[in-house]
């Protein structure tokens, strides 16, 4: 049995079968080695890794800092960039007496909590953060003490130079750089590693007129908020937009939702009387009115169980213009009604307003409106009530009404010259002209008077509306809105102010109406802002203000006229 | 060299002229670049333990000289001692073998460990060698004397172990045992039939393993069809020779030891890809090939048959250890749980290589006048 499995038959020969086998093994190892040498060979030199992603370049120590683009205004004004700042953390087990180290740490970083340190540097972990984002006097401070198993990280911190100034468009991100509010958050992917600024269509000194003027006048009026919007008409763009109270970017902690909540772009709301200007428009461009219709107002509508009645009751029969100067609530409803329901709701489809708008935010708000579109409704949603929108929709329809009739989509973005402006043809230029003429008499001789800059021809609608606070309007509790455009006889911009709740003063004999608290912003808005953005003041050239608006393309320019000389 | 005269007739200066010094040198490299591997890549493994950064560097450089004191110690035996010290030994370990399936610790699902005297040790690291020159010593003597069952021995023992290895479960000894006993059996004259017989019969047994064992299905599925499973340690090891590229990255600059958990062990290849280079990487599987071929050459020199076929089990269990480790590094064959001799951290694994190689020199020293067969 033995002879059978090893075949040598004395030591002798088995020894040399052995020396024979020898040879055979040792090449069979020298060829497994070999085949692991070129193996080596294969994955250092010629494979980069067949298996998925490489770990980082070797030329590069530590992961390069992620980066994040600068964002800036339309002129290149910084809103948002980034530092360099230190953070510092510990090694526990490295830091050799606890209790002096927390001591000598707060008496450089006071605004830590004791406790929470100590309980930190206690831990048995072998990493913990102290503090994120020092500032380079901090740095130097704790690095002056010495303590071993302190040590720093530089970050990368996201600054806004201009603070609250611009906080709800830009918006705002965390310790990590993913962005949570605004355009941070919008356009976090395309931020992200990129090098080249984000540049807004925003003006800075356009935004900060309009806050100082919106505050100033929620100051006066004692309200609990408001906001503006300055959009160019040609171009859909946001020159401005400001929401109060806001909030520092910089400290997104330390916010209230209220001040992180943008009341333009994100807050719906019955916006009341400017909406007459939509009712009036598309009943010319349809021909359910001319300048000469009249309509009877000298009843209240009853209709269901609503009652329809105008604010300052003139009880007579009242000419198309006469609607909007008096702003008859009775006649709006009346046109509306003869527009019909099914064309009104196609025209406000037309201008936006049904749908959330394109601007480029995360805070977009969808407008309310009835889901079943009675005649009570097509009457109410003519006056502006029983419709909410956010201003952002308000500006994009009246930059529509006054711009020749295209709708342009609001964007937050600066256009660039060569690309194509999107575009929807909502009303004639005819029906443009004659709005912007209607919205000429509102300011020179209607509701709106104080929204007049004197030069700048501004035309507009006031809004005044109660607020429906849990489903019941509640009288004194209003909002007040201006839809203005400047300079009437061709604009360029839509002025939008609105207050949350503006209270009568002595100086407005108790009135907190539009025509009283919104309209003199966008008077001293326009005045500041005219100049900046190069608009002439039009009283150099022309006479008087009326023989400017009467164009012989105006086709209601001789009303103006008339109107003037009755005055 | 010339520190020793030939003429030193004193015990060291004796086994300094007989030694294989050129395979003292090699394996004096070897330690050199484990020690710098070890101290680049386990402070990241030892932070992931909550132990000191420098935990397995020290406890490295305290069993080193233990290691070095036993190559020497042992390879001043001779082959007759060395014969009846293995077998000795041999017989105790395997005590220890069971002893660990019945009382050894259990970790990660395997008992391996069995705890003595306050040091934890790996019995099957120390079998392999001793069951070497088992092998080797009843296989010569059966072809000294036919009438002694040697083969029968050789293959119970082997049975033996095997079962109680794949009990444990580690199947990665299991592979090196079975391995270094066909070469030996191979070297001994078995006949080429029986030889590919008993390779199918290993094939076989893989096989049987992937069907039986969920842990070797998982693992050798992964390596057929990485979108089988997690191939993430797998991964990390070949992207880590990719960034090494031809010169590295410089000790301590790697990040490959930041991911695995076996850094300091059974990749610990993958961090000298990484951190030395390609170059070194090749310098590295040079100085393994060049210690097992240096090794076979001095068996095929001798002419006592239990020297050639001990000495020759002992450099194939060192040399496809090696391999294996590398091999899996490299991706070319499913993962095991194999130290890379002299290189990895691991003190059975260590002390059990340093037996090994203790007896490996002690059985290729020059032993002038002694003429063949007896």
């Amino acid at each position: 049995m033995t002879v059978k499995i090893l075949a040598g038959k004395s030591e002798r020969v088995a020894a040399e079968t052995a020396r024979l086998r020898l040879m055979i093994g040792g090449a069979m190892f020298a060829a497994a080695f070999l085949a692991i040498s070129a193996r080596l060979v294969d994955l250092a030199v010629f494979n980069q890794g067949a298996t998925g992603p490489q770990l980082a370049s070797r030329f590069v120590v530590d992961p390069a800092p992620m980066g994040r683009a600068d964002i800036v205004d339309r002129n290149g004004v910084l809103l948002a960039t980034n530092l360099e700042a230190a953070s510092l953390f510990a090694k526990p087990h490295l830091i050799p007496d606890i209790a002096q180290a927390v001591e000598a740490l707060l008496s450089v970083l006071p605004e830590l909590d004791p406790i929470e340190v100590a309980a930190k540097l206690s831990s048995s972990s072998r990493f913990v953060w102290l503090k994120r984002g020092l500032t380079p006097d901090q740095l130097y401070q704790v690095n002056r003490l010495g303590i071993p198993g302190l040590e720093f990280e530089t970050e990368q911190r996201r600054v806004y130079p201009n603070g609250a100034l611009a906080a709800h468009v830009v918006g705002f991100s965390d310790i990590d750089n993913n962005g949570l509010a605004g355009i941070e958050q919008a356009a976090n992917q395309n931020l992200t590693g990129e090098t080249e600024a984000l540049a807004l269509s925003l003006d800075i000194r356009v935004q900060q007129i309009l806050r100082e003027e919106i505050a100033a006048q929620i100051e006066t009026f004692g309200a609990i908020g408001g906001g503006g919007l300055v959009l160019d008409v040609h171009t859909g763009e946001v020159v401005a937009m400001v929401s109060l109270p806001d909030f520092d970017p910089n400290q997104p902690a330390l916010t209230t939702e209220d001040q992180r909540f943008n009341r333009m772009s994100y807050g719906v709301y019955e916006l009341g009387s400017v909406f007459k200007l939509f009712t009036l428009a598309t009943a010319l461009e349809t021909g359910a009115a001319t300048m000469d219709s009249q309509y009877d107002a000298t009843h209240p509508i009853r209709i269901a169980r609503f009652t329809i009645n105008d604010y300052k009751p003139q009880a007579r029969v009242l000419t198309f213009t006469e609607v909007l100067r008096h702003s008859s609530n009775i006649g709006a409803a009346k046109i509306a009604m003869d527009i019909g329901g099914p064309t009104q709701q196609q025209y406000l489809g037309d201008l936006g307003l049904l749908t959330r708008t394109d601007i480029e935010l995360p805070e977009r708000g969808a407008p309310l409106y009835p889901s079943e579109w009675r005649d009570i409704n097509t009457m109410t949603i003519g006056f502006g009530h029983g419709i909410a929108v956010t201003p952002v929709h308000l500006a994009a329809a009246v930059a529509t009404l006054v711009n020749g009739g295209d709708y342009h989509p609001p964007t937050i973005y600066r256009h660039e010259d060569a690309a194509p402006i999107p575009t929807r043809q909502v009303y004639s230029s005819a029906t443009s002209i004659a709005m912007r003429g209607l919205m000429r008499m509102v300011v020179a001789d209607g509701t709106g008077g104080k929204a007049e800059a004197p030069g700048y021809l501004v035309g507009g609608k006031t809004g005044t509306a109660e607020k429906n606070i849990n489903g019941r309007y509640e009288r004194g509790t209003l909002l007040t809105t201006f839809a203005a455009a400047f300079p009437i006889t061709d604009p360029k911009y839509v002025v939008i102010a609105m207050l949350d709740e503006p209270h009568g003063i002595p100086e407005s004999y108790g009135y907190a109406t539009a025509g009283w608290t919104a309209a003199p912003v966008i008077s001293r808005v326009i005045s500041r802002m005219a100049p900046l953005l190069g608009i002439l003041p039009a009283d150099q050239f022309v006479p008087t203000t009326d023989q400017l608006v009467a164009t012989p393309a105006n086709i209601f320019g001789s009303y103006i006229v008339q109107q003037s000389a009755a005055n | 060299m010339s520190a020793f005269s030939r003429a030193d007739n004193s015990v060291f200066g004796r086994w300094w002229w007989t030694v294989d010094r050129w395979t003292l040198v090699a394996l004096a490299i070897l330690i050199g670049i484990g020690i710098i591997l070890i101290a680049a890549a386990s402070p990241p493994v030892a932070a992931r333990h909550n132990l000191a950064d420098f935990y397995f560097v020290k406890r490295h450089l305290h069993l080193l000289p233990v290691a070095l004191v036993s190559i020497f110690g042992i390879s001043l035996m001779t082959p007759q001692q060395i014969k009846r010290c293995a077998v000795l030994v041999f017989g105790a370990v395997f005590v220890l073998l069971v002893l660990t399936l019945l009382i050894g610790s259990e970790i990660n699902g395997a008992k391996r460990w069995i705890y003595i005297a306050g040091f934890s040790l790996q019995p099957s690291e120390f079998i392999k060698p001793l069951f070497a020159v088992v092998t080797a010593w009843a296989l010569s003597e059966q072809i000294r004397d036919p009438k002694f069952p040697g083969v029968k021995i050789a293959a119970i023992t082997l049975g033996m172990l095997l079962s109680i290895v794949i009990l444990q479960p580690d199947l990665g000894q299991a592979f090196v045992l079975t391995a270094v006993w066909l070469v030996q059996f191979f070297l001994a004259g078995l006949s080429v039939y029986l030889v590919l017989g008993l390779v199918g019969a290993g094939v076989g047994g893989i096989v049987g393993a992937y069907f039986t064992m969920p842990h070797v299905t998982s693992r050798i599925d992964r390596f057929l069809d990485p979108s089988s499973g997690d191939t993430y340690q797998i991964r990390r090891s070949l992207e880590a020779f990719s960034n090494g590229g031809l010169a590295g990255r410089g000790p301590g600059e790697g990040q490959v030891k930041n991911v695995l958990p076996d850094a300091h062990s059974d990749f610990i290849f993958a961090v000298a890809g990484e951190e030395l280079g390609m170059i070194v990487a090749l310098g590295l599987v040079a100085l393994f090939a060049f210690i097992v071929l240096r090794g076979f050459t001095r068996a095929m020199q001798d002419h006592n048959l239990f020297v050639m076929l001990a000495t020759a089990g002992l450099f194939a269990q060192f040399g496809i250890q090696a391999l294996i480790n590398m091999a899996s590094t490299l991706n070319m064959m499913p993962t095991k749980g194999m130290t890379l001799p002299f290189i990895s951290y691991g003190g059975s694994s260590l002390l059990a290589m340093a037996m090994g190689l203790g007896m490996a020199l002690a059985l290729t020293r020059r032993r002038p006048g002694e003429r063949s067969i007896s």
